[in-house]
């Protein structure tokens, strides 16, 4: 992945044009929302259209108290990649859970196009739990309605392209908690590619996976860019921030957004880390890391 | 003198018929739901439902009402009660669910010890599945036949929640609902199975099932259809045990059920699983 065009970075300096529309996600299943019209969106998904995927401005988000993230600002158009970077407690899973719409933001417009995906950090899945690769394929086909029947012969035959769309064609049958950490890993990304989601969000997706199955992954997510998604991925490790075409440094509120060549500096990761940061290299920045506590 | 009278001696009593019906019927639907009780983790939550209803079941005893009646406002009360009191954090969750059952377990012991109160205390704690009324049988086959039909429709949300509750959110499932959903048919299920199997006993309808087929089930939906066909066939077990050696059915119910459970987890333990089984086949 290579930096974004000048558009991205001048937009996302300035905040993005207001979207004003506030959260679109149609309801799904259970939820209180419409069904219907979830559908009829995940079938436009991976049409590719030009435009803004994600727009958030002036994102100030919270669990009911003051803010733990605020000030968010950014534009990511379809078709491109933005890496959230952060301490733990910087307020990466708090944008997660305010573009997926479960918090409400304190101030602030979200506006997400369609339901977006969420690829959860695979340790935070039931690894005992009795489904297949070929069930958590399936599971993306809840978003389409129809929760109450057994998934249909298409809905089957959609759950095994995606498997093999993402390399686990020959693991369907085999338990998830039997696959390696890369192939859970591409296991929930083929649910989210049976999701039809124009935007998906990933979770540390590189954390304890070996290096080729982290290529792998990286070189999936250059194609689901080319079907045009967005994918917005949050991650600890600075130095695969520079594959991404967008960066979004958060340390409890925006610290900086922009192409990697722009933010990736030693004073912007230094606000955005602070003490946790140890900087071992040159000022390019490229041997700076990250020290992190595990918790 | 045929070969199958002894499995037919129980079904021409007309006692023992009705009592294999009921205990038939409340082992195939708390089979399959006792997979996700125990996949949801709920287990203590309904020990705890069929221990904290006691006082409800003995004030219908007392009043006397339908005994049915009595154990779903029980619940209801246990609920909230053990609701509220998990509240309170610095005792946390279990202690407080603890204190709560047990208070309501001594408070049934006192009604039912009561001078005046009918001496039911031991069908009330240990179950008489034959003692089942014409309305605890229809009540049986209502949650058969209504939890059946919400468990098979829930099958693919539950699976998703269980295994991912943050991407189940993503996919529009609501886990809170879902969860609140599955405590509802648990708080039905243990109203229904305390009639038969008694408020200490109904538990091992639950959780017996599921984890005697946990090690086989290769799915959510083949571990609910196992589950419900192990419930249904220890419950006939048991009441045949207990017809031909003449001990309490509702014990022998719950017996056999552990049994089961126990042949299991030792199958699960030696390696043999669902998979190992049809290689062999």
């Amino acid at each position: 992945m290579t930096g974004g065009p000048p558009s991205d970075e001048g937009r996302a300096a300035a905040g993005g044009p207001p979207g004003g529309a506030g959260r679109a996600a149609p309801g799904g299943p259970l939820s209180d929302e419409g069904r219907a019209a979830a559908g009829a969106q995940a079938d436009e998904a991976a049409r590719v259209t030009p435009g803004p995927a994600v727009q958030v401005e002036g994102l100030s988000a919270g669990y009911g108290g003051e803010p733990v993230l605020r000030d968010v600002n950014f534009v990511l158009d379809a078709g491109r990649s933005l890496c959230v970077l952060g301490p733990n407690g910087g307020g990466k899973t708090t944008l997660f859970r305010a573009l997926l719409g479960e918090l409400a933001t304190q101030a602030g417009q979200v506006h997400v196009d369609g339901r977006p995906a969420y690829v959860a950090q695979t340790d935070r899945t039931r690894l005992d739990f009795p489904v297949t690769a070929l069930d958590v394929a399936l599971m993306g086909t809840l978003a389409h309605g129809r929760w109450w029947l057994p998934a249909r012969r298409a809905d089957r035959e959609a759950a095994h392209a995606a498997l093999d769309h993402v390399g686990l064609g020959a693991q369907a049958a085999t338990r998830f908690g039997e696959l390696s950490g890369g192939q859970r890993q591409r296991a929930l990304l083929a649910r989210a590619i049976v999701q039809n989601a124009r935007v998906l969000l990933l979770d540390e997706p590189l954390a304890g996976v070996d290096p080729a199955s982290a290529e792998r992954i990286a070189s999936l997510f250059d194609e689901l860019r080319g079907e045009g998604r967005a994918l917005l991925v949050s991650t600890h490790d600075v130095e695969s921030a520079r594959r991404f075409d967008l960066v979004l440094c958060l340390n409890r509120r925006q610290v900086a957004v922009g192409p990697p060549a722009d933010v990736l500096d030693t004073a912007t990761l230094q606000t955005t880390y602070g003490s946790e940061m140890i900087v071992l290299g040159d000022e390019a920045g490229r041997a700076i890391t990250v020290h992190h506590h595990e918790h | 003198m045929d070969v199958l009278d002894p499995l037919l001696d129980p079904w021409r009593s007309g006692l023992d018929r009705r009592a294999l019906l009921e205990v038939v019927m409340l082992g195939a639907f708390c089979g399959a739901l006792g997979f996700w009780v125990v996949e949801e983790r709920l287990t203590y939550a309904a020990e705890s439902l069929s221990h904290g209803l006691l006082p409800g079941l003995v004030l219908a005893a007392i009043a006397p009402a339908p005994l049915l009646l009595g154990a779903a406002g029980g619940v209801l009360v246990a609920a909230a009660l053990i609701a509220v009191a998990a509240r309170d954090e610095r005792v946390g969750p279990d202690t407080a669910t603890a204190v709560v059952v047990t208070g309501m377990v001594g408070l049934g012991a006192l009604l039912a010890l009561a001078p005046g109160a009918p001496p039911r205390l031991e069908e009330i704690l240990f179950g008489d599945p034959l003692g089942v009324t014409d309305g605890d049988l229809v009540a049986a086959a209502i949650l058969l036949t209504a939890g059946g039909v919400a468990l098979a429709a829930l099958r693919r949300p539950l699976t998703v929640t269980t295994f991912d509750a943050a991407g189940a959110a993503a996919l529009g499932v609501s886990p809170t609902l879902l969860r609140l959903v599955l405590l509802g048919l648990l708080a039905a299920a243990v109203a229904v199975a305390v009639q038969g199997l008694g408020a200490l006993l109904a538990l091992a309808v639950l959780v017996g099932p599921p984890v005697a087929v946990r090690g086989m089930a290769a799915g959510p939906g083949r571990a609910m259809v196992a589950g419900a066909a192990v419930g249904a066939l220890a419950g006939a077990a048991g009441i045949f045990v207990s017809f031909h050696a003449g001990i309490a059915a509702g014990a022998a119910v719950a017996l056999t059920l552990c049994l089961f459970a126990a042949a299991g987890a030792a199958l699960a333990a030696y390696g043999v699983t669902g998979r190992s089984l049809s290689r062999r086949a």
